[in-house]
């Protein structure tokens, strides 16, 4: 029971923060719904780039730095090529052009690479994600670009019975949790009963026994770096067209490094729920948290969920290292 | 046939640990020194000091900070801007509550500052390694960049949230023409480097390379991991912190939160990639790339009849950083330092490598 004190105690504090606003009486019951969808929604993009992230991680032990430069490659492409075709086809090429980054990847940067230290892989993928950075907007321009997802952005009035002036969510947003609930599914189908899926799973396990029973490892890379492009242009393609394509993607994605400490290193379930806590808590936070604080220390705004994610990750950090569903693998000095 | 050892006894033990061993490499270094304190601010122009050499300088102190840490402990940082950034609003708020007081102990004073939020936010290194070490660095990076733009009192309530700095005056010298910034920021940086040189050939510096290497065996031999990895955090923060507050008083004169935000610290750390982790020339070498990089994509495609548009400028730049920074890890891990330890090996055996 005593390890668990610590973990035990940071939920108590999550939960507390979570009801705190509604218990001080700091929003109406159905402000305090649309600030928790609104988190929701913030979380469901968080975790799709963490997802990549641990796709890549599971397979490769390789932490991918470049996930979010790879968020904002995609979505750059597909939002240029959308300019000259139909949206499906832009979409389609656009993974295309995911799998050859993959390969490059695999052939110049991680194959040498191979059985080096994780913190230089770590700076390596620095390395991809500025290029990737630089690259993309030398390619394909350096404006805002907007994806037409041909879903109407208007907010739709719900549950205008249960609150006094009902809830305000956007049919995107919808949409966007619709589409990250459908690559999960497909992601689990994928890795549970294709054979490519068991052998990534292998190599997740364990990289030498995999190779050993004849699993090539060059190809389940290119696979899994190119399921994470894949899983990054959804990302990006739903991000777009939220908030726009622009460079801005590349940096929030940075955001997803809490979210996989949140939620384990190696667990699938644990990118999501740890994307969609950080979402809620950094969300809840900004409304809620910050005019207290602002009010109290006499700031000049906002603006904590900058930092919350962050802070939060490190606290859970000196609780529980391995996150909440991953392998307890880490090593104590 | 000029460069090599022959004939150079060592009778002593301070002779055998010297510095640099060889008389060549003294008189290299001593040469070296006398140009750069009296031959450099006369000939150089003040565009030359004034956007290459000073800014040169103290990244170059910045990256011994970060490679006393991530080099030679082996702890990474993606979050070192963030201790440039206590050191240089240290230095702002000394200056401002206790004007009398002389720059030389407001720059220590900073610099102990930033060690100690630098050990703060090192604490949890004792838990963890590697990319969970990112994190907490990052959380570092950003929660500082937040206290610097939100805090009032750290910006001397200032509506805009950006602080200016008056001119130092060092007993009477006043810190204000090109030539002087370079003098002074030359004299501070030489001290340093060999104060950071020195402490890597110590017991400390043989802790943290032990830490670095295999931080089990060297619990096992008796150094202690909590002790090795906060004196190299503190004393990295303390490098930094000086720097920082350098950047912010010489370099930049007045400045914003966003002046010291995660991209640089991004930057101190390529520096140290390109220029060689574990090396305190390496540093050195660093600083000079990063500097002088933009400065040639700027000149090279005019001088080739291709002007180039400055986002364009800025992409490549970012994409030149990306590819060398993998080509390094790749080809050479231990740097622009690597190339020079081997160039000084064949120098030795020149002209006769048999």
């Amino acid at each position: 029971m005593k390890q668990h004190i610590g973990i035990v105690s940071v939920g108590v504090l999550l939960l507390a923060g979570l009801v705190a606003p509604l218990a001080t009486g700091a929003g109406t019951p159905g402000f305090y719904t649309e600030v928790l969808l609104g988190g929701l929604m913030a979380g469901v993009l968080y975790s799709l780039v963490a997802l990549g992230i641990v796709l890549i991680f599971k397979a490769s032990g390789v932490f991918n730095f470049a996930q979010g430069a790879m968020v904002l490659f995609a979505a750059l492409s597909v939002a240029r090529m959308a300019e000259a075709m139909p949206l499906w086809a832009a979409a389609l090429l656009g993974m295309g052009i995911m799998v050859l980054v993959a390969i490059v990847i695999e052939r110049l940067v991680l194959r040498p690479l191979v059985n080096q230290d994780g913190v230089v892989l770590l700076m390596a993928t620095l390395g991809v994600s500025y290029f990737m950075d630089g690259f993309g907007q030398t390619v394909w321009g350096s404006d805002i670009y907007s994806i037409e997802l041909g879903i109407a952005k208007e907010p739709v009035m719900i549950l205008e019975g249960v609150f006094q002036g009902g809830i305000l969510i956007n049919k995107d947003d919808v949409a966007a949790a619709l589409v990250a609930a459908l690559l999960v599914a497909l992601l689990a189908l994928f890795f549970q009963k294709t054979s490519t899926g068991r052998a990534l799973r292998a190599v997740a396990d364990d990289h030498q026994a995999a190779q050993s029973i004849g699993i090539p490892l060059n190809r389940i890379w290119v696979i899994v770096w190119s399921v994470a492009g894949v899983v990054a242009l959804v990302a990006g393609m739903v991000w777009g067209a939220k908030l726009g394509v622009q460079f801005s993607i590349s940096q929030v994605a940075l955001k997803a490094l809490p979210v996989v400490i949140l939620g384990g290193f190696t667990s699938v379930p644990g990118a999501i729920i740890g994307g969609l806590i950080i979402g809620v808590g950094e969300k809840m936070a900004e409304v809620f948290l910050a005019p207290v604080l602002v009010k109290t220390f006499d700031l000049a705004g906002g603006g904590i969920e900058n930092w919350f994610a962050y802070v939060l990750a490190l606290l859970f950090l000196l609780v529980r290292p391995q996150g909440l569903f991953g392998e307890k693998l880490i090593d104590r000095v | 046939m000029f460069y090599r050892e022959n004939g150079q006894y060592k009778t002593t033990y301070g002779a055998d640990q010297q510095m640099l061993p060889i008389l060549q490499d003294r008189i290299f270094m001593a040469v070296l020194l006398l140009f750069a304190f009296i031959g450099v601010p006369l000939l150089a122009s003040d565009y030359l000091l004034l956007s290459i050499l000073v800014p040169f300088l103290i990244l170059a102190l910045a990256a011994t900070g970060l490679n006393l840490l991530v080099g030679y402990c082996g702890q990474i940082s993606v979050g070192h801007a963030a201790f440039m950034a206590v050191g240089a609003y240290s230095a702002y708020n000394i200056v401002l509550r206790v004007p009398q007081l002389n720059f030389l102990v407001v720059l220590v004073l900073a610099g102990l500052i930033a060690a100690a939020v630098g050990m703060l936010f090192g604490i949890p290194s004792l838990r963890i390694k590697g990319l969970y070490l990112a994190v907490a660095t990052l959380a570092a990076q950003f929660f500082m960049d937040w206290t610097f733009a939100r805090v009032k009192w750290f910006t001397n309530y200032a509506s805009s949230g950006s602080v200016s700095t008056a001119t130092i005056d060092l007993f009477g010298w006043r810190v204000d023409t090109p030539a002087r910034k370079y003098l002074f920021l030359l004299a501070v940086v030489t001290v340093f480097t060999l104060m950071a040189k020195n402490l890597v050939r110590g017991h400390l510096g043989r802790a943290w390379m032990a830490m670095r290497d295999m931080d089990v065996a060297a619990e096992v031999i008796g150094i202690r991991p909590v002790y090795a990895k906060l004196t190299a955090f503190a004393v990295s923060s303390f490098y930094v912190g000086v720097a920082g507050a350098l950047w912010g008083f010489v370099h930049l004169g007045s400045w914003e939160p966003l002046a010291f935000d995660i991209n640089l610290s991004f930057t101190l750390l390529f520096m140290i990639i390109i220029g060689g982790m574990g090396s305190i020339l390496g540093s050195f070498f660093g600083a000079l790339f990063i500097v002088a990089l933009p400065i040639l994509l700027n000149q090279v495609p005019a001088m080739l009849g291709l002007p180039l548009a400055t986002a364009t400028k800025s992409h490549l730049e970012v994409m030149i950083f990306g590819s060398l920074i993998i080509f390094f890890l790749i080809a050479e891990p231990n740097g622009l330092a690597r190339l020079w330890a081997i160039g000084k090996e064949k120098l030795r055996l020149w002209p006769f490598p048999h």
